[in-house]
């Protein structure tokens, strides 16, 4: 089947995975989040006692879904290609930078699109920062920035990430004390096994078969003119909204919304680190995943990388805090980034433009 | 005939090189690449930048010429 000759089928691709995404959200996952892949990386981190923020730490079976979605659909429909060899230490520290980014503004560019769809004006600006870094990888693909070929490899090696996925999956079907499992905060909030399973293979082998890519599509937009992917986050957005609307969690502010702080420059930073990184990796988190499922070990390897960065975040206190209103118990919160996440995004904006326009050039052999 | 090889290479890297071989002629141009999503990809730009596209599979790469 070929979802991407047509853009109603790519938008029914989107609105499929809007579907998956509402029906988590329905059945546990945490508000504004519902398949938020950053946030569900760093869980996962969290599981596997990568860091020990004790309100995270969840192996998130969305994620092992869409890596074996990807994996299945491209195996049946002939697209799986094991290969590797395209600058993968670069790849590892982009997506160590996609994290910290990510965990600035509090969620990837999906997470960015599900709280727009709430009406979490913070998540409008933040959009702003994240064309404005896609727009400056822009600029470096133009002036010839490559990381590489890539090239075959023997098909176990491009199956590594899956078969690791199907191993946290054991795990977690067994209820194996080995994987930590928050009793409070986002972490303890989730979706039945089986269920988030099943929406994440959904989610994987649509987001496979349209090339779903948050990053991708407004890339297209500004270097082709081309509304192919947009289209498909466009059918998520529209369903995210219509259940948004439906359950009363649709309003315009800057405030009151779950797992989210008002610091717009910060906020703003967070994409633009984020939108840059994932365009000189070739896409973002979500399209990482579905990669490494069609057996890219270079997407893999950023795959890795997220898992760092993740852990990173929590060890050194990178992540920010969410807003939170005062309660008995404790006063309110305004939230926004530690003075440790401010360095890191200064330095992660560094490292990207000497990655950038350092000399990484497309060879023409 | 003009010959563009974005084997190996990344989004969106495959189409930008297309791109600039079709500016600079207007004669055929063969396109190398190896990933299925790469080579719809193509075909695609070629179709609506109102060029013919024909795709063989050679191995597991495929050879896209844009008439």
């Amino acid at each position: 089947m070929n979802l991407s000759d047509s853009k109603v089928k790519l938008g029914i691709a989107g609105a499929v995975c809007g579907i998956v995404a509402a029906v988590l959200a329905v059945m546990g996952n945490p508000g504004n989040m519902a398949i938020c892949i950053a946030c569900f990386i760093r869980d996962t981190a969290g599981a596997l006692g990568m860091h020990q923020a004790a309100v995270v730490q969840y192996a998130r079976p969305e994620i092992i879904g869409i890596v074996l979605g990807a994996f299945i659909i491209s195996v049946v429909t002939k697209e799986y290609r094991s290969t590797a060899g395209s600058s993968p230490m670069i790849r590892f520290v982009l997506g160590m930078m996609i994290m910290i980014g990510s965990l600035l503004f509090l969620g990837c560019p999906l997470r960015m699109v599900i709280r727009m769809s709430a009406g979490d004006l913070n998540a409008y600006v933040a959009l702003v920062g994240f064309v404005l870094g896609i727009a400056t990888g822009i600029a470096a693909l133009k002036r010839g920035f490559s990381l590489g070929r890539s090239h075959e490899t023997n098909k176990m090696n491009g199956a590594v990430l899956p078969v690791l996925m199907i191993g946290i999956l054991v795990l977690a079907l067994m209820g194996s004390a080995l994987l930590i499992s928050s009793e409070s905060g986002p972490g303890s909030m989730h979706a039945p096994l089986i269920i988030a399973l099943i929406g994440g293979l959904v989610f994987g082998a649509f987001a496979q078969k349209s090339r779903m890519c948050f990053a991708g599509s407004i890339r297209d937009i500004i270097l082709m003119k081309n509304f192919d992917l947009f289209v498909v986050i466009a059918g998520l957005f529209v369903v995210m909204l219509v259940y948004n609307i439906a359950t009363g969690n649709f309003a315009f502010s800057f405030t009151g919304k779950p797992v989210a702080h008002a610091q717009h420059l910060w906020n703003i930073l967070g994409m633009y680190i984020v939108g840059f990184a994932a365009t000189l990796a070739g896409g973002c988190p979500l399209r990482q995943l579905v990669l490494a499922g069609q057996g890219s070990s270079d997407a893999a390897v950023t795959v890795a990388g997220l898992f760092v960065g993740a852990a990173l975040c929590h060890n050194l206190k990178l992540a920010s805090a969410a807003a939170a209103p005062a309660t008995a118990e404790a006063e309110a919160v305004i939230g926004g980034p530690s003075i440790q996440g401010k360095i890191a995004a200064v330095i992660c904006i560094v490292v990207l433009f000497v990655i950038a326009f350092g000399g990484n050039k497309r060879s023409t052999k | 005939m003009k010959e563009v090889d974005a084997r190996g290479l990344s989004c969106p890297e495959p189409l930008m090189l297309t791109a600039e071989a079709l500016k600079s002629t207007s004669g055929p141009v063969k396109v190398l690449v190896s990933e299925p999503h790469q080579k719809t990809n193509v075909e695609k730009f070629a179709k609506d930048h109102g060029r013919k596209a024909v795709s063989t599979q050679k191995g597991s790469e495929f050879e896209i010429v844009i008439d």
